[in-house]
């Protein structure tokens, strides 16, 4: 399984870098949204996808999914929140003061050079 | 006596100088800096009676012990010469500017600040036997050359002066230093005095010749030699006795120092004495001939200095050939350094006062232009005659000094044809030859210089001043100058025994001891052998060209313009400017885009070529889990969320789409047993869709148009490359684990330890409780940052005021 999550993970990249080249700043913000989900995958792939039962302590259970990547996993899920929602907060400022959400055209003023 | 803190009094006395200019308003600033030259040069005369015997006196402060480095003040022949140049002169510029800068209109304070750092920085550099003090002393002297250049900074000519000197002189001080430290690798020591001594063991060693050409290139572009001279006609931009002090008498002449200081390490190498003879005479014929084409008195005598500092330069790479031939023959080369150190002294004296009267040219007439002036010889008689001694010294005719070390420099040039080493007997007969052309012309810019300003028709109308004589105080520092040009020819031996003999000594340790091993004495008279047939056809060829300089002199003007150093010099400047900032603007487009491209790429390209060279991809099928239909059915949905984003034509397409693919994840996590995964990844998917939608829903209206996006080739190119990167990656990893999780003891001592059975959650808490912290840092920051973006809105204030202020 874990071969298959590889190449699903190298698309979800694919994909992801795919839309951060793109002009609009919407389509920018989904393809980080895409890079974070492919990175979660990745980490959960690369503990071993093995284990039969959840990490919560039970009787006669010894094998445990990997408990160590899933705390990972919830803190990079928790931190790549906090940012997209504020780089979406960003991208509505930017919209109604700028008018615009081509990226193309904000290239910042001449004086700025 | 510690003497090294000698070289320390002009920069302490630069601290005093501000207050003494803000409090003491009625008397020249200049008086109280006279005394600082005057005393030093009577400090370093108490040395000559030794040092005439041979003796050498060091002493030194430790700067930074651990690492070894000094300030050591090596007082010998060679650098008390030097100390009493530069004492000496600067008493004499210092008196002289007190009559030439007006008190009342003039910056003094800076000016003073700047001249007694200068004055520090050359006692340095000729003092030093460290080498990295040296190389501090020697950047000083660039740096208050600068602010001296620059001294009158409204004009944009002296600035450009200034920065151009700047650049020359750092360039080569720079290559200086990487000169300096290959040979103290080489060594194994800093101090001069100690790589002197072991010499003959340096001349194998492979960076030898690289070290050479480095502190060669640093003497050259001090010391104004081709193609380097060029920043000098520039740097006349400064007041008349910053050129009489730094750019005739002391800074241009560290660079001979320099060569003087090293000869004895790089004598052996046949690349020195080449470099130094054939730059130098190239030099000396170079400033000769475009002496006269200029019309700036300033500049001709910039362009006279680069030739007789070629002239120096040439003798003392000939000085060096005496390494190759021995003591016992009687060769001339022994003498070829005493004839560049007398000459030095002998330029010294002539130049400074040539340059204090082109100063009082200015100073009384209002110009320097040579083509304005003339017939000044009846208005200014003192000032005529110092100009005539000056300028017939220069020009080597008697009975002046000039004579006695053109003589020299014939004799040591004639002689190099009969050194029979490095291929000079085939080529030396080109030195005699090119030195005699360069005479010629050194004897007709000579009287060019002095005739066309104090003779011929006076035009009273083109002058900005009514012409008179300079007051006498003005005059002193030159006429002390010119009497000492007199008094050398007449009495040269005694210059010769208390000052040359001693520097040469410092020049050539494998010849001499002492000083009076060395038997030459100077004789104005030395009968009808072929350098005075030679002088005597210099000057008949000369005065011929002189009298016919009207004829000929407009051909100067047709060297084409696009050939000169300056050109090359602006050439260089103008693309190092423009083509950089081409190149900038090039790749710094402004797009995000280009941007996350360059990335991107690099990242593809370093891991790629990082995992082919270290052939590190792997597939391992040991420890797989196995593949389950549900699995697939997720990944495909996940697959086709995916793809419904990159085809979809509307944004709001998009977004649901993301949130499939979100939901997908979290389906995995809960495939994959993490239940508290898929439950906060439910919780922020649908969060997080909500926040686009809203982002969307405020979209402008005028970009509300839908399109699909279109398909860019590099775009996809990149993209891929990095979607296989992140594979293949992930692949090898995976696939070459090399030691067990530590999860283990987490499953065994969660209850034990901990108190808890969600292992997750404990760890989350309980065993990394920091990350959880930070995180919850992280998530207080955003939403205060989402406040803050929300609620402030600086500009639109700005704008009402704006408005409010009409």
């Amino acid at each position: 399984m874990e071969i298959v999550m590889c190449f699903v993970i190298g698309f979800l990249f694919m994909a992801a870098v795919y839309l951060m080249l793109s002009k609009s700043l919407l389509r920018i913000i989904i393809g980080t949204g895409l890079l974070s989900h492919g990175a979660h995958l990745l980490i959960l792939t690369m503990g071993g996808l093995e284990g039969s039962a959840p990490p919560v302590v039970s009787h006669g259970v010894t094998d445990y999914a990997d408990p160590l990547p899933q705390a990972l996993i919830l803190t990079a899920i928790v931190i790549s929140f906090g940012v997209t929602a504020f780089f979406l907060v960003l991208a509505y400022r930017a919209y109604q003061e700028l008018g615009t959400d081509n990226m193309n055209l904000m290239r910042g003023t001449e004086d700025h050079d | 006596m510690s003497f090294v803190y000698f070289i320390f009094i002009p920069m302490l006395a630069a601290l005093v100088i501000p207050f003494l200019y803000k409090k003491v308003r009625g008397i020249h600033t200049g008086w109280f800096v006279l005394a600082v030259p005057v005393i030093l040069f009577s400090l370093y005369t108490t040395f000559l009676s030794k040092v005439k015997n041979g003796e050498s006196f060091t002493s030194s402060f430790e700067w930074i012990p651990s690492l070894n480095i000094s300030v050591t003040s090596y007082i010998d022949g060679l650098s008390l010469l030097f100390s009493l140049l530069i004492t000496g002169i600067g008493s004499l510029v210092v008196l002289y500017s007190i009559f030439y800068l007006d008190k009342t209109r003039e910056q003094l304070h800076n000016f003073y600040v700047y001249l007694l750092l200068f004055m520090t920085a050359m006692l340095g550099v000729v003092q030093s036997d460290h080498m990295i003090s040296l190389y501090f002393f020697w950047e000083l002297t660039s740096i208050s050359s600068f602010l001296l250049i620059g001294y009158w900074y409204k004009r944009d000519r002296s600035r450009f002066g200034a920065l151009k000197s700047m650049m020359i002189t750092v360039f080569g001080g720079l290559m200086m230093l990487g000169g300096f430290v290959l040979l103290s690798i080489m060594g194994d020591t800093y101090s001069i005095r100690e790589l002197i001594a072991s010499a003959p063991e340096l001349g194998n060693h492979e960076w030898f010749v690289w070290s050479l050409i480095l502190i060669l290139l640093g003497a050259f572009t001090k010391s104004a030699q081709f193609p380097f001279y060029i920043w000098l006609p520039d740097a006349m931009e400064a007041p008349t006795p910053v050129s009489a002090y730094l750019h005739s008498a002391t800074m241009v002449k560290a660079g001979l120092y320099l060569v003087a200081r090293f000869t004895p390490i790089f004598a052996s190498s046949e690349w020195w004495i080449w470099l130094v003879t054939g730059i130098g005479l190239l030099t000396l014929f170079w400033g000769s001939f475009f002496a006269l084409k200029q019309t700036d008195l300033k500049g001709i005598l910039a362009f006279s200095t680069v030739s007789q500092l070629g002239l120096i330069m040439s003798l003392l790479g000939a000085g060096a050939i005496s390494f190759h031939t021995g003591i016992e023959e009687d060769s001339i080369f022994k003498y070829a350094a005493f004839a560049a150190i007398f000459h030095l002294v002998n330029h010294a004296t002539f130049k400074g006062s040539l340059f204090m009267i082109a100063g009082i040219v200015d100073h009384e007439t209002g110009t320097r232009d040579i083509r304005k002036l003339g017939g000044l010889m009846s208005m200014m008689p003192i000032s005529f005659t110092i100009a005539l001694i000056g300028s017939f010294s220069m020009a080597g005719l008697p009975p002046f000094n000039g004579f006695l070390s053109k003589e020299m420099f014939l004799t040591g040039m004639l002689s190099i044809q009969d050194f029979n080493l490095f291929a000079f007997d085939t080529w030396g007969i080109l030195f005699p030859i090119i030195a005699w052309i360069a005479s010629v012309f050194t004897f007709i810019y000579s009287f060019y210089f002095v005739f066309r300003t104090f003779t011929g028709k006076h035009k009273p109308d083109l002058l900005p001043k009514q012409a008179h004589e300079a007051p006498i105080g003005m005059l002193i520092s030159p006429a002390i100058l010119g009497s000492l040009v007199v008094a050398i020819f007449f009495i040269p031996n005694v210059i010769g025994d208390v000052l040359v003999k001693p520097a040469v000594v410092a020049i050539q340790p494998y010849l001499y001891d002492v000083p009076e091993d060395i038997h030459i004495h100077i004789k104005a008279w030395h009968g009808p052998n072929i350098e005075l047939w030679m002088t005597i056809g210099i000057v008949l060829l000369g005065y011929l060209l002189y009298a016919t300089l009207s004829k000929w002199q407009p051909l100067y003007n047709k060297f084409p313009q696009g050939f000169t150093l300056n050109r090359l010099y602006d050439t260089m400047m103008f693309l190092s400017e423009v083509g950089t900032n081409r190149l900038t603007r090039f790749y710094m487009t402004g797009f995000i885009r280009s941007y996350l491209v360059y990335m991107f790429t690099g990242i593809v390209l370093l891991t790629i070529s990082t995992v082919f060279i270290k052939e590190a991809f792997d597939i391992s099928f040991a420890t797989l889990a196995p593949i389950r239909f549900y699995e697939l059915i997720i990944a495909l949905v996940l697959i086709a969320g995916t793809l419904t984003i990159l085809l979809a034509k509307s944004r709001l397409t998009s977004i649901i789409a993301l949130g499939a693919v979100g939901y997908s994840v979290a389906l995995f996590f809960v495939i994959f047993n993490a239940p508290d995964l898929a439950l906060t990844q439910l919780v922020i998917e649908t969060v997080s869709v909500a926040l686009f939608l809203l982002a969307f829903y405020h979209l402008p209206k005028l970009n509300r148009h839908e399109n699909r996006m279109k398909f860019r080739l590099g775009n996809a190119l990149v993209a891929i490359g990095v979607g296989v990167t992140v594979t293949i990656v992930a692949l090898s990893a995976h696939s070459q684990k090399l030691v067990p999780s530590i999860s283990s003891y987490y499953e065994k001592t969660v209850y034990k330890e901990a108190g808890g059975g969600n292992i997750v959650n404990v760890i989350l808490v309980d065993y990394r409780g920091f990350d959880t912290l930070f995180e919850i840092a992280v998530l207080a920051i955003a939403s205060l940052g989402i406040i803050a973006l929300i609620q402030l809105r600086l500009t639109k204030k700005k704008e009402v005021n704006r408005i409010e202020d009409k």
